[in-house]
């Protein structure tokens, strides 16, 4: 398959960024959208051109670290997926495709494709964590969890953190990630020490960094690698709503 | 939350205003008798406005705050941007919602404050001694450009609506993943109803079908 690449091609932060147009030939419908880019560095190199920055690592769609925003899409066209599992076969041949960073405030570019998301370890810093004793393991059976807790805390933390919720919302907002963070631990009792400084201090960092709000328009849930419901803001939203609330009657 | 609980109160006021406009069908004497129902409050009548006004300018001055801050959560933009679930009507809340404003300010104009049109002071009481409303709203919905403007503004609160009126459910924590879909197609639905049920009675007038009750 044949294809036209248009590729945001920029330097560093401080330089202007462009579109640069690039043609791929021969390509195998079955190969990867990273591999596609691995075989167009291999030519850039070989002619002696800076091979485009990308970031990629497990290429499983398990680390959240491929972060390419496709025909406008955080991940490309074929939803739920990292842009590791998007394979060349789902574009027509000889289509044009716009391949552009994540673009986010709060996640400044570093170069080309890449951008620094640690802001979102930041919110992760200011609660994502628990209060755990150290020492051994305790009797499994100690702690009960409805099932029910149990599923929606697992769905809550398959969240790989990849940001395509901010690159995807129309005001770069982190809603979904951060709820999806606040939940996973909210549900569960060993989350349950810290419940209200949780919330009340990852979306205050959340703030700080920069990200928007969220408006309810649910993009982020539709492009999201790990299909994290939307729901889960609902969620932070009484979460906030009763920490705040909590915290306003003085506890 | 502020915009989701402001925007409550305004929706109860949407219904609310919608009833009393739909008297006009029953007849003259109900829509008149109804509006020297309100004009008879008195007091509490301004309480009421002073009450939808101070909501109605706290819904826009937070929302505007938080336009302008997820604008800056995106400096640089994309140059090619595709949506694949958020609707047109959700990206356009302040498109909608400030159009919906200028109409509202006509609108006051226009049927409250009645400054737009010198016919309405020529309007002569009815047999009842009230307001005649009723051929109030019919000679001011005979201008085509008027209703017009009615019909563009409704279909833009109706716009606005069908993406708020299910929205503040997500913004208050009162839904999960089963409930969300369900509330999002009822609050297009209820928009659309409004929609409706507004642009009925210009529509109405148009055709012919509601008659003034006295000649200018």
């Amino acid at each position: 398959m044949n294809f036209l690449l248009r590729i945001w091609r920029q330097p560093n932060a401080k330089l202007r960024g462009k579109l640069v147009d690039y043609e791929v030939r021969d390509i195998s419908p079955n190969t990867s959208f990273l591999e596609m880019l691995d075989i167009l560095n291999e030519t850039l190199v070989t002619g002696g051109t800076e091979p485009i920055a990308f970031d990629s690592d497990c290429r499983e769609g398990i680390c959240g670290t491929c972060s390419l925003t496709i025909n406008g899409e955080p991940h490309g066209p074929d939803h739920p997926g990292a842009v590791c599992e998007l394979y060349m076969r789902k574009f027509r041949d000889g289509a044009t495709i716009t391949v552009e960073p994540f673009r986010v405030g709060s996640f400044p570019l570093l170069k080309d494709l890449v951008v620094d998301r640690r802001a979102l370890d930041r919110i992760v810093q200011a609660g994502g964590f628990i209060s755990a004793r150290a020492g051994s393991a305790p009797e499994a059976n100690s702690i009960l969890i409805p099932k029910y807790d149990a599923d929606l805390a697992m769905e809550a933390a398959a969240c790989i953190g990849c940001g395509a919720c901010a690159a995807a919302c129309p005001n770069g907002s982190a809603m979904l990630f951060t709820a999806a963070k606040v939940s996973h631990l909210s549900f569960l009792p060993q989350g349950h020490p810290e419940r209200e400084s949780r919330v009340l201090r990852m979306v205050s960092v959340m703030d700080a960094e920069g990200f928007g709000s969220c408006t309810n328009t649910y993009e982020c849930e539709a492009v999201c690698p790990a299909e994290i419901s939307a729901s889960f803001i609902a969620k932070l939203n009484r979460e906030y709503a009763r920490a705040a609330v909590q915290r306003g009657a003085g506890e | 939350m502020i915009v989701a609980v402001t925007g409550i109160i305004l929706i109860f006021f949407v219904i609310g205003h919608l009833l009393g406009n739909l008297q006009i069908f029953i007849g003259p004497d109900w829509i008149n008798g109804y509006s020297q129902h309100l004009r008879d409050l008195g007091p509490l009548l301004w309480l009421i406005r002073i009450f939808l006004l101070a909501t109605v300018v706290i819904h826009i001055y937070v929302t505007i705050q938080l336009a302008i801050e997820n604008r800056r959560a995106r400096p640089e933009r994309y140059i090619d941007k595709s949506y694949v679930k958020a609707t047109f009507a959700s990206r356009h809340m302040v498109m909608s919602g400030l159009i919906v404003l200028a109409f509202i300010v006509y609108h006051l104009a226009h049927f409250t404050v009645r400054v737009t049109d010198p016919r309405f002071g020529l309007l002569k009481a009815d047999p009842l001694g009230h307001y005649d409303v009723y051929s109030m709203m019919v000679y001011g919905f005979q201008n085509y450009y008027v209703s017009g403007f009615y019909i563009l503004g409704l279909f833009l609160l109706a716009l606005h609506l069908s993406h708020g009126s299910s929205s503040f459910f997500q913004s208050l924590g009162l839904n999960d993943k089963k409930l969300t879909p369900r509330l999002a197609l009822g609050g297009r639905i209820f928009a659309w109803l409004i929609f409706i049920g507004y642009t009925s009675i210009p529509v109405a007038v148009l055709f012919g079908l509601v008659k003034p009750t006295q000649q200018l």
